[in-house]
């Protein structure tokens, strides 16, 4: 279980980048964070991967606080980054450092054949495209078999084709360990297609605003009513965490104060 | 004239094989030299102070018969080989540790940056001073005129490594060691690679100034005594035998490292 407990967290040069954010998230849950730009979602994968230090607040897993970067905790970023002086097999490998040769080669085999590119072992990172090195930057997160893996916008960079095929290709993995996944992203239907819940964040200072359950027995249907429906309650919460004017389905027009008391 | 031959050029030139394509490159000195040899043949120059190019092959193929010229190569090497490594040894320990620690960086950056700012022969007579006319004042010159290039560029390619990838090594909660075998130092790599041949440039051009300076053998020596018997073909020897060293080390040296670099994605990486 993974709880995030009033975490706070203020830059050195003041900015308020997330204020009183608490989230329970069970092992093997998939939760998406949806927010506008500067609402706090990537500052807090920042502190759940141990890459920077809640100013108040804690960050449990399973009932241990986290103060840095954990073994069980792995991370993909919106960018592959790829250490591009190691080849395809060599990246993928790159967290087994430690292991027997023999171990790390097989694991590394079987995690380049789960993501479909066995044939890329020997390649440097440099001749593949977009979406073969973000399967890379997927294949060494997951190498790790992480207890909670986080995605921070992680195909935000690809072109629609290729985000909508990653999507499904990661439930497809998810499904192997069923770690717990938090993805954070802009892309509503890519939140409503992973995820059992939606948490929607609202900027200045960055705290969770609303709280929508997707589960939906899967695999999700893109062009389902019940798909909608979820999509359009994600976007209506969204509007209201942006102070934006909405009107609601009876054309009811409400000031968007009224909306985030209502919530 | 030139717009309508230049396509029938270049054409020319593609359709060279491969390995031919650098020839054309020997095009201009070539007829330079053939040119000042008719001018001196035909008794258009008198040739005794810029010796035409038989005359200088045949000092060249003098000093070489009689051993003199492998001689002063291997002395003007070995200096060059000794300063390079203490320059290069000392430029990457401090241009590593200022690059890693903030405090370091504090403490010995300025004082570096200070003394770089001297220029290096400035050095010599307190060198020679302090260490004699022999080989020790010599080495620790060119060893000084390494360190400087070598320490700028490991330092400032260690601090332009990109942080996402450092971040990488934090998420894999590398140890600093780690960090630095793992991320810094092939992050690095490749910058450090283009100060360790500017150095050597610098190391061959300081052995010359330490050698012009008072030697009894060297290159250096060689050109300083063809000046002093008057005969401008045995520093003309000398300056083409500085010439093809320095280009086989750093040929060599560059050669050395291209496998270590392989995977560079750079404008310029694959030609």
């Amino acid at each position: 279980m993974l709880v995030l407990s009033r975490v706070a967290k203020t830059y050195s040069n003041g900015v308020r980048a997330l204020d009183g954010v608490s989230l329970e998230v069970a092992p093997g849950e998939i939760v998406a964070v949806v927010g506008g730009s500067g609402c706090g979602k990537s500052t807090m994968l920042r502190l759940l991967c141990g890459l920077d230090q809640p100013s108040r607040g804690r960050i449990l897993l399973d009932g241990t606080a986290i103060s840095g970067p954990h073994a069980k905790i792995g991370i993909v970023f919106q960018e592959p980054r790829l250490l591009p002086w190691l080849t395809v097999a060599g990246n993928v490998g790159f967290g087994l450092a430690d292991r027997p040769v023999g171990e790390r080669r097989q694991r590394v085999s079987a995690a380049l054949d789960r993501v479909g590119l066995c044939d890329k072992a020997p390649v440097w990172p440099r001749e593949l495209s977009g979406g073969q090195a973000q399967r890379v930057a997927l294949a060494r997160a997951l190498i790790m078999r992480p207890e909670v893996l986080l995605l921070d916008e992680p195909f935000s960079a690809l072109d629609a084709f290729t985000r909508v095929d990653l999507q499904d290709h990661l439930l497809d993995l998810w499904a192997d360990h069923k770690p717990t996944l938090l993805v954070v992203t802009h892309d509503v239907d890519e939140s409503i297609v992973l995820a059992d819940r939606v948490m929607v964040m609202r900027p200045h200072p960055g705290r969770i605003f609303a709280e929508i359950d997707t589960s939906m027995p899967r695999p999700r249907d893109r062009q389902s009513a019940a798909f909608d429906v979820a999509k359009r309650r994600v976007l209506a919460a969204l509007d209201r965490s942006l102070d934006r004017v909405v009107t609601t389905d009876d054309g009811e027009m409400g000031s968007a104060a009224g909306a985030a008391l209502w919530w | 004239m030139t717009v309508s031959a230049e396509p029938n050029v270049t054409r020319a030139v593609a359709s060279l094989p491969r390995w031919a394509r650098p020839a054309i490159g020997l095009i201009v000195p070539l007829a330079a030299a053939v040119a000042w040899e008719a001018a001196v043949r035909t008794g258009v120059a008198d040739g005794r102070l810029v010796p035409p190019p038989s005359v200088i092959l045949a000092t060249l193929s003098d000093l070489v018969r009689s051993g003199e010229l492998g001689r002063h190569a291997l002395a003007t090497m070995l200096r060059v080989a000794c300063g390079f490594a203490l320059g290069v040894a000392a430029g990457t320990l401090l241009g590593a540790v200022t690059a890693y620690g903030r405090i370091a960086r504090r403490l010995i950056d300025p004082t570096l940056q200070a003394l770089r700012a001297i220029p290096s022969i400035a050095w010599v007579p307190l060198f020679i001073l302090w260490f004699g006319i022999f080989e020790a004042s010599k080495v620790i010159l060119i060893a000084v005129g390494v360190f400087f290039p070598v320490y700028l560029g490991v330092l400032g390619a260690i601090l332009s490594v990109d942080r996402k990838i450092v971040e990488v090594g934090r998420v894999f909660r590398l140890s600093g060691p780690a960090m630095v075998r793992r991320i810094l130092l092939p992050a690095a790599l490749p910058t450090y690679v283009l100060s360790l041949r500017a150095g050597l440039g610098l190391g061959w051009m300081f052995v010359v100034a330490a050698e012009i300076m008072g030697a009894s053998e060297g290159l250096g020596y060689l050109l300083v005594d063809g000046q002093q018997i008057g005969k401008p073909a045995q520093i003309v020897a000398a300056i083409i035998a500085f010439a093809v060293l320095g280009k086989l080390s750093d040929s060599i040296l560059a050669l050395g490292v291209a496998p270590l670099l392989r995977w560079e994605d750079a404008f310029g990486a694959r030609r």
